[in-house]
């Protein structure tokens, strides 16, 4: 029997605090009304400009593209905008920034003041053409309301990303569990209670993570914009899809596909204690059956999963593939943390069957589903990229331009720098190797989900912060302790199983 | 000089096994284990060093991508850099999402086919090469060890007789 080290629980809760802090404090400092937004803005624009002169400048450009760039991305959140209003507001906001500046910096060059002449030359232009006054403060204020929220967004957002990814993660698990059952693979068997351990922090997981999807039909947070029926009305492509996307057939999904997870997940724990005392194969061919059959509901259900919790928050875009490229990001996650856990306990002396022949396969394991989540990730892009078609790339234009680091920096950790890792065969036997490994994998699929939901709901306001970073750790603390309590409740290796014998003199 | 060796035949490789080990055992050098398919742990059990066909094979791949990346560089960006379809030619880069399939098969293509060439070569394996079997049974059901005979044979012959072998034969070699 497993006993939980007092070190390692006081970790868990230290991370679980921390968390929560850094949590906390996103959630306070992030701005209530418009006035703490302009002050932001103000405050930014201000500090870039005492950087340098070039460095000014070049905030006023990259000012000006925003204009365009958020008004592409205009078009997928809030199709309420007008067009000439906001490019009208952006350009006021660079005017705005550059009265701030000249108060706190009174030497400025030519080159420096040129931009906003033409900028003033534009607002003027434009207000003399189409808008008053008073509607062009208006416009303002949507663009600075815009940005409002987007910044409230931000710590919903990161909170969301963190509760997705670590329950996916044991979901994985889960699948991958599922899957050595049905295939009835002869090498896993003495990994099966560290499964059935990862998948235990399913249920927590899945009860937060579906408070989450509450509070957002209870229009606490606006991470989905087609919950807004003001949004909705205005939208026409919203509306085509609310047979679909409407706040009571999501909740029901969610809840027949988080109620279908956990109930294989406590059936095949229970089965498997039972087949531990049993002196026929009774429970384990029943947990074969159930592996079958929840495989069957685990592809369509994380089909649809993946549309209702991570593509619906673009509700403009789609992806036929996506489903599967969600699939491999979080099965590689998932089998990683196995690998990670595996190694763990082996460490502390816990798992007396396990050799290197194991950790070479689930490292393995790591490589290929690396492989095939790189094979799935530019097939999405490619394509889309390949073809060009304005309603699909805006996806990508608004990554490649606003997360640019994140996007291809998560291949890097994702492939290339696990295939590097990992294809020496004597690698795969190290375990510091294999962890080294699975903290890039790791780092670089939450990197994975952070690109999918984050531009949608706090586009170009994105920083990981306290309130990412506190989010990751709380749910990282989480996770350990419903893991590692789940891991003293039974035996570390599965007694009575068919395969055990073979999985335990298992070496490749 | 004469060169005399001794084949030994078996019928059951686990047989096979436990003899190659008891003669690395009794310090006599096999030159050859002749079997009719892959023995697990043979090569192990002989003391064969592992293979580096794989590091070759890697090597081959990187070779692979390299050739399809200067090509496509010069071809796409450096040579002709024509506006076809709108796709962006100013910069390798920019155009590259498109030269992946490419960069991709042929990395494989370089990776599998030097590594079979590679194999070919260094186990001398051509059309028309002479088979070297000491005995046709060794590609059907049975399995020969051939061993390097020195000193006393007759005390040799005696020691493979007692490994379970169903034949031993002291043969002159040229």
């Amino acid at each position: 029997m497993y006993t939980f080290s007092s070190r390692l629980k006081t970790f868990s809760f230290v991370l679980m605090i921390l968390g929560v802090l850094g949590i906390g404090y996103s959630f306070f400092t992030a701005p209530k009304t418009v006035e703490d937004v302009e002050k932001i803005l103000a405050a930014d624009s201000h500090h870039g400009g005492h950087g340098s002169h070039e460095g000014h400048a070049h905030e006023i450009t990259t000012g000006e593209a925003n204009a365009t760039e958020v008004h592409g991305q205009d078009a997928t959140e809030h199709a309420i905008h007008d067009k000439i209003e906001h490019k009208e507001n952006l350009e006021k906001h660079v005017t705005g920034s550059h009265e701030v500046d000249s108060v706190g910096q009174p030497a400025h060059d030519t080159a420096h003041a040129e931009p906003v002449v033409a900028a003033h030359g534009a607002t003027d232009h434009h207000a003399d053409e189409a808008l008053t006054g008073a509607g062009h403060n208006d416009a303002h204020h949507e663009h600075l309301e815009h940005v409002l929220h987007q910044l409230q967004n931000k710590p919903w957002a990161a909170v969301y990303v963190a509760a997705i990814f670590f329950m996916l993660i044991s979901l994985g698990a889960l699948a991958f569990y599922a899957i050595q059952n049905a295939a009835q693979a002869g090498w896993s068997p003495v990994l099966f209670r560290v499964m059935e351990g990862i998948s235990a922090y399913l249920i927590p997981g899945a009860i937060i993570f579906f408070v989450l999807l509450l509070l957002g039909v209870f229009h606490v947070h606006h991470l989905f914009i087609w919950m807004d029926p003001e949004v909705v009305a205005e939208d026409h492509l919203i509306q085509g899809k609310s047979g679909y996307l409407n706040a009571t057939f999501f909740i029901i999904r969610a809840v027949i596909f988080l109620g279908g997870w956990i109930l294989y997940r406590q059936y095949a724990r229970k089965n498997s204690l039972l087949q531990d005392d049993a002196n026929d194969n009774l429970y384990y061919k029943k947990n074969f059956k159930a592996a079958a059959t929840f495989l069957v509901f685990f592809i369509v259900s994380e089909s649809i999963m993946s549309w209702d919790w991570i593509m619906s928050v673009d509700p403009h875009w789609y992806s036929t593939l996506f489903g599967w490229y969600v699939f491999a990001s979080f099965f590689v996650s998932g089998i990683t943390a196995i690998a990670m856990v595996t190694l763990y306990l082996k460490a502390k002396g816990y798992l007396e069957f396990v050799n290197t022949s194991h950790i070479h396969d689930l490292a393995k394991f790591m490589f290929g589903i690396s492989v095939f989540w790189t094979y799935l990730w530019f097939s999405q892009f490619m394509l889309m990229w390949y073809a060009d078609i304005p309603e699909e790339v805006t996806y990508f234009v608004t990554r490649i331009e606003h997360y640019n680091l994140p996007f291809f920096g998560m291949v890097v950790m994702n492939f290339v720098l696990p295939v590097i890792i990992l294809i020496n065969t004597d690698f795969k036997r190290l375990s510091w190797i294999v962890v080294l490994a699975g903290i890039i994998i790791l780092c670089g699929h939450y990197i994975d989900f952070y690109n999918m939901i984050m531009p949608a709901t706090v586009g170009d306001q994105w920083f990981i912060g306290a309130g990412e970073i506190g989010a990751i750790l709380f749910f990282f603390g989480l996770f350990i302790f419903v893991v590692f309590t789940s891991l003293t409740k039974a035996p570390l290796l599965a007694k009575h199983n068919p395969y055990i014998e073979e999985s335990k003199h298992f070496h490749y | 000089m004469t060169n005399k060796v001794i084949h030994v035949l078996y019928n059951d490789d686990d047989i096979l096994m436990d003899a190659v080990k008891k003669t690395r055992a009794a310090h006599h050098h096999i030159e050859e284990v002749y079997t009719p398919f892959p023995v697990h742990g043979l090569d192990k059990a002989m003391g064969l060093a592992p293979t580096r066909l794989a590091i070759c094979s890697f090597l081959y791949g990187c070779v692979g991508l390299t050739v399809a990346t200067a090509m496509l560089n010069y071809i796409m960006i450096n040579d002709w850099p024509q506006d076809i379809g709108g796709k962006p030619s100013f910069s390798f880069i920019q155009n590259m999402p498109a030269f992946v399939p490419v960069m991709f098969e042929m990395t494989v293509f370089f990776a599998a086919h030097l590594m079979v060439i590679t194999f070919y070569m260094r186990s001398k394996l051509w059309p028309f090469k002479e088979a070297e079997n000491p005995d046709v049974r060794t590609t059907d059901d049975h399995f020969l060890i051939e061993v390097a005979a020195h000193g006393n044979v007759d005390e040799m012959v005696s020691f493979f007789e007692n490994t379970g072998a169903v034949e031993v034969k002291v043969i002159e070699k040229h």
